[in-house]
């Protein structure tokens, strides 16, 4: 079972999702550059964090026209697990994968710390391990991390069940305190924390176990490796 | 026959949309400094396109098609405002 892990040129995060998905959970794992394509046998699709094109126009809008963004968006139609992380968060929205926009944290501040998510859908691929309510201690890296929906789209995440992950308190502005959601058929997940600092005892302070089930979910997914 | 226009692009965040840079502005620098006939202050951001089309309107339809088609602007929470001005 292969994880492909998107390169940007300003992604920063993606060695430590290739180094937890490899190191931490044995699961086999292979970068790819944004301007190549993704070959068939990928079994998920991780947009790592960090800063693509600087943040330059909008967090994410530039990486969101890559050319690899072509072949996300077939993996997407196909159902195979996507998960974008903070950044690639952002990416996923810009492409249209996700509902919503990040706008900047309404302290105006670039926000780096330790929060607590909610787990509010349990039923994704990378959520499937994970209880519904369940507290996950994550750290948070960004600027604009703030969710907005507007009225009627949070209508239809409430009612298709797409709000994935909620900030305990409110931290940043976010629309209904969501801090990820996932697409109407629930493969493809964005959040802006980062589980991939949060899933070894070493780096949490607090517990890695939850972070660590987001990967175990994807593994009950998709399977080990081969 | 071809003339340039500068086509101005401002972006700005739609009605309901908290603007805390636009209100900090407003609220701890034009207020206190005294002046309340202020009301409303926003922040935006102005893209400067320069553009060689036939005329005004089909320079503003050429910006407006590469803003919406490349999400130069995010539909969800920005307005776009185009205005089309005679290059010198």
């Amino acid at each position: 079972m292969k994880v492909g892990v998107i390169v940007f040129p300003g992604s920063n995060c993606d060695r430590d999702m290739y180094h937890v998905l490899t190191d931490v959970f044995n699961l086999d794992a292979q970068y790819f550059w944004h301007e190549k394509g993704l070959p068939k046998n990928i079994d998920a699709v991780i947009l790592p964090g960090g800063f693509s094109y600087g943040d330059r126009l909008r967090s994410g809008a530039i990486a969101a026209h890559s050319p690899i963004i072509n072949d996300v968006r077939k993996m997407a139609d196909k159902g195979i697990p996507i998960l974008g992380v903070c950044n690639g968060f952002q990416i996923l929205v810009e492409a249209g994968l996700l509902p919503g926009a990040l706008l900047k944290n309404t302290s105006l501040n670039f926000m780096c710390g330790w929060t607590n998510l909610i787990v509010e859908n349990n039923k994704t691929p990378f959520t499937n391990k994970l209880k519904l309510n369940q507290k996950i201690p994550i750290p948070i890296a960004n600027g604009e991390g703030r969710y907005y929906v507007d009225n009627d789209t949070l209508k239809k995440l409430k009612k298709n069940n797409q709000i994935v992950f909620r900030y305990e308190e409110v931290i940043n502005g976010s629309t209904d305190r969501i801090a990820g959601v996932c697409n109407e058929d629930g493969n493809v997940v964005g959040m802006m924390p980062h589980p991939e600092r949060a899933a070894e005892s070493a780096i949490n302070p607090i517990d890695n176990k939850p972070s660590s089930l987001i990967f175990e979910s994807l593994i009950k997914t998709i399977g080990v490796k081969n | 026959m071809l003339a340039v226009f500068n086509v101005h692009v401002t972006i700005e965040n739609k009605p309901g949309i908290s603007d805390p840079e636009g209100e900090t502005i407003l609220n701890d620098l034009v207020l206190k400094g005294g002046d309340s006939s202020i009301s409303k202050i926003k922040t935006a951001k102005m893209l400067k396109f320069t553009i060689k089309e036939k005329d005004k309107k089909s320079a503003q339809a050429k910006v407006q098609k590469i803003c919406d088609e490349l999400r130069i602007y995010n539909p969800m929470v920005s307005k776009v405002t185009i205005d089309v001005f005679d290059a010198s």
